[in-house]
């Protein structure tokens, strides 16, 4: 199988999903009323006029969370790798691993410590 | 207004340089299969929408005034490239690039737009900053770049079998490659504190919480 | 001023009872089979000997393979479609016995046709967008999370060869393609310009990506197991037989199961996730905004995750399609050296595909029980469980399967102790629990509803 081959399929899924997906919105649009007014605009809000902007300022332990994410994310790239190898490698590289993963849990016990894991914003 | 031109112009020529090739090809001379698909082939029609993907989307990246669109844009950009990947037989790579930038580095750019005080014109908060800088910046490297693309001997072929990279990538790290490998998790330990000292400055601030969760 | 009710026949018409076997039958059916026809056909060795049988011009085959391509990914989509919208019709009858009500039962015998209703009424309705909402954004967010959902499901294995395609890095690919659906509906909430459908992304955004390092983590175990990111090959090291499933052979695979299982909950953002759109908070989260077909096209990636994530749990750790006593070689060495393959082959494949459908059935099943059993945890409580718990927890399983696998390598017969030993504990707990449901149900016998009004 060359690369093409393999990867193919997901292309061709990206497409037709796509397509599909349009077109039953597009069958919506065409089949559906369309009787716009200012109060079906409005965005929800319980009833009321909206108050204020929408666009709030986010709580910054969402930015804490993305940032966890990348970086067990990455840590999470090398060791797929070598979690393929595990039963060929041995005692070396499973201290190799146990060196990185400790580094992490280290860096996961700092953060719990600090407190950045709660989520709780008072 | 120019921001709109500049876009046009770069599709229409993304466009016109996709129909030269493909006519270029035609004019050699093929059937009705290898018109669609022939000696381009398959792989090369992929390719060049791949590149434009990327192409198309950097430059969203760079033109839009929405930094919310920007974002869209960076994702193409960013899926665009992992495709690439996959044709250099890379598919570890390619997932990499789907885990780590579009999962990760994305999310956190939107988190980040989201964090930000009141973006309260998004239609212009991406507004066009240091167009002389940049332009010199442009002139500076676009010779380099192109001299590059010209004067390398690039290898052309396709590899005919997709070899698992997986386990070359985990031999290569836990051999030759340990020491990086294993200064990678210092790296990753040094973000993880850089973001909680970041966050705790933010909490630490005399104005009241107004933030959500 | 009263309202007019007629209540529904009680006996539904010998027609529409008809029909709806013929229908509840005949999509499994229909969608199942082709399923098995198709995807050992479409392959481009076998397109090109079909068509070198067949006398055709071989400059033919690139564009035969691409539009057979075409018509996998077609059935592909169509089937994740409707499982989901079945799927939604059995949450609501199971959701109705649960709590003691009837559910859906006017459209179509026990109310079957309810699911094909609900699409053309969300056909038939206003698409709208807010004013001031992105529109662009608005428009592209549904996108997003229907192609992520595609390209996922692709290469789920239905049975012994029936895959679109088998990646080299197919767990890995699994569960970075969720980056699609956290962007889309990080977008959704940002482009709707309401409050609520804002909380509701950032929220399901952050939800999704930390759930996403537990099930990383515990997806190691079995990919330790097997050496291989393959999902055909994660199955193929596993066997039909309960002890020789991943889950039972390891006793860190056996948490990492249930790791992995309530993160795949929380990233689809099932119950007792459903922070996203808590109604009762919320309104509807990201959804808020959303009403004709754009809705309905989130609610079937909602609906059709249930499926997916019951198939990815299933092949990490409950053995995938292998049947009991057959090997995955011995199905190889029936294909013979023809362009299609033998009937026997056929025959096996369709059975590994009932084996799979089945456990991955089950599972969907557990989710809905699930969902209509526990309360929704609090936003604190949630991140609180993902990073204090199951990453931890994980990691656990991790390091202990590193030393279980180095005794593996010394002691071969420990797994096939562990095997057998969980398996006996599972099998006496199931029958512990069947023998107290039978009791409570003895005990209520009484008090029984009138539920006959299908």
């Amino acid at each position: 199988m060359t690369p093409l081959q393999t990867y193919f399929p997901l292309a061709i899924a990206f497409i037709v999903a796509g397509a599909l997906a349009a077109l039953l919105v597009g069958a919506a649009a065409l089949l559906g009323p369309r009787r716009p007014s200012a109060v079906k605009a409005a965005p929800f809000e319980c009833g009321s006029d909206p108050i204020g902007s929408a666009r709030e300022r986010f709580g910054v332990k969402f930015y804490m969370v993305a940032l966890l994410f990348i970086v067990f994310d990455v840590e999470a790239v090398f060791v797929y790798p070598w979690a393929v190898l595990l039963r060929d490698l041995g005692w070396s590289g499973y201290i190799a691993m146990a060196f990185f993963a400790f580094t992490l849990v280290i860096g996961l016990a700092y953060v719990w410590k600090k407190g950045a894991l709660e989520m709780e914003t008072d | 207004m120019p921001r709109k031109i500049v876009i046009w112009v770069v599709l229409a020529a993304l466009v016109v340089t996709f129909v030269g090739v493909l006519g270029a090809r035609m004019a050699e001379g093929a059937v009705l299969p290898e018109i669609i698909l022939g000696p381009l082939g398959l792989t090369d029609a992929l390719f060049y929408l791949f590149a434009a993907m990327t192409f198309a989307g950097a430059a969203t990246v760079a033109l839009s005034k929405n930094i919310l669109h920007s974002a869209l844009g960076l994702l193409a950009a960013l899926m665009g490239t992992g495709s690439l990947y996959v044709f250099l037989s890379a598919d570890f790579l390619a997932v990499t690039q789907l885990l780590v930038y579009i999962g990760g580095v994305l999310v956190l750019i939107l988190f980040a737009v989201m964090l930000t005080n009141r973006i309260t014109e998004v239609k212009i908060s991406n507004a066009s900053l240091g167009l002389v800088g940049g332009g010199a910046l442009l002139v500076a490297t676009v010779p380099v770049l192109v001299f590059v693309a010209i004067a390398t001997p690039w290898a052309t072929i396709v590899p005919a079998e997709l070899a698992p990279t997986t386990r070359e990538i985990g031999n290569a790290f836990l051999t030759r490659w340990l020491l990086p490998f294993e200064l990678a998790s210092l790296v990753l330990l040094a973000t993880l504190i850089g973001a909680v000292v970041i966050a705790r400055k933010e909490l630490k601030q005399d104005e009241p919480d107004t933030s959500v969760s | 001023m009263p309202v007019n009710y007629s209540p529904p026949p009680k006996s539904t018409p010998k027609v529409i009872v008809a029909v709806t076997l013929a229908a509840a039958a005949g999509i499994p059916f229909l969608f199942l089979g082709l399923v098995l026809l198709l995807t050992p056909v479409l392959k481009p060795a076998t397109i090109d000997g079909l068509l070198s049988n067949a006398g055709i011009d071989p400059s033919w085959r690139t564009p035969a393979y691409v539009a057979a391509l075409f018509v996998l990914a077609l059935l592909m989509m169509n089937y994740g479609a409707i499982f989901s919208g079945v799927i939604t019709w059995w949450e609501r009858r199971v959701a109705g016995r649960i709590q003691s009500r009837i559910g859906p039962n006017r459209a179509g015998f026990g109310g079957f046709f309810i699911f094909i209703a609900d699409a053309v009424k969300m056909l038939l309705k206003e698409d709208l967008v807010p004013a001031d909402a992105d529109a662009l954004l608005f428009r592209a967010a549904p996108y997003f999370v229907v192609t992520g959902f595609a390209l996922t499901f692709v290469v789920l294995p239905f049975g012994h060869s029936l895959v679109v395609t088998d990646l080299n890095v197919g767990v890995f690919y699994v569960t970075s393609v969720t980056a699609l659906v956290v962007v889309g509906i990080l977008i959704s909430g940002w482009a709707s310009n309401s409050k609520w459908a804002l909380f509701g992304g950032v929220r399901a955004a952050a939800q999704v990506i930390s759930y996403e390092i537990p099930a990383g983590v515990s997806i190691f175990v079995p990919i330790a197991m097997a050496g291989t990111l393959s999902m055909q090959g994660i199955i193929r090291a596993q066997g039909g037989l309960p002890w020789e499933w991943f889950v039972f052979r390891n006793p860190a695979a056996l948490i990492a199961f249930f790791v992995l299982f309530t993160s795949q909950l929380a990233e689809a953002n099932r119950t007792p996730f459903d922070l996203p759109e808590a109604e009762s908070e919320l309104v509807a989260g990201y959804l808020s905004e959303y009403s004709g077909f754009r809705f309905a096209l989130f609610f079937l990636v909602e609906w059709g995750n249930i499926w997916v994530l019951s198939a990815i749990v299933t092949t990490l750790f409950l053995g995938g399609w292998q049947i009991p006593f057959v090997s995955a070689e011995y199905i190889d060495g029936l294909r013979g050296a023809g362009v299609l393959p033998s009937l026997a082959w056929w025959g096996w494949n369709a059975v590994s595909m009932a084996v799979f459908t089945a456990k991955t059935i089950a599972l969907c099943n557990l989710v809905i029980w699930l969902r209509w059993t526990l309360p929704r945890v609090r936003v604190d409580q949630m991140m609180g469980l993902c990073w204090k718990y199951l990453v931890p927890a994980a990691f656990a399983c991790f390091v202990f399967t590193l030393f279980w696998e180095l005794a593996v390598s010394v002691a071969p017969r420990i797994e096939l102790v562990s095997g057998v030993g969980f398996t006996v504990i599972a099998v006496v707990l199931a029958v512990l629990f069947a023998r107290r449901v039978h009791q409570n149900i003895q005990a209520v016998q009484g008090e029984k509803i009138d539920l006959s009004n299908w």
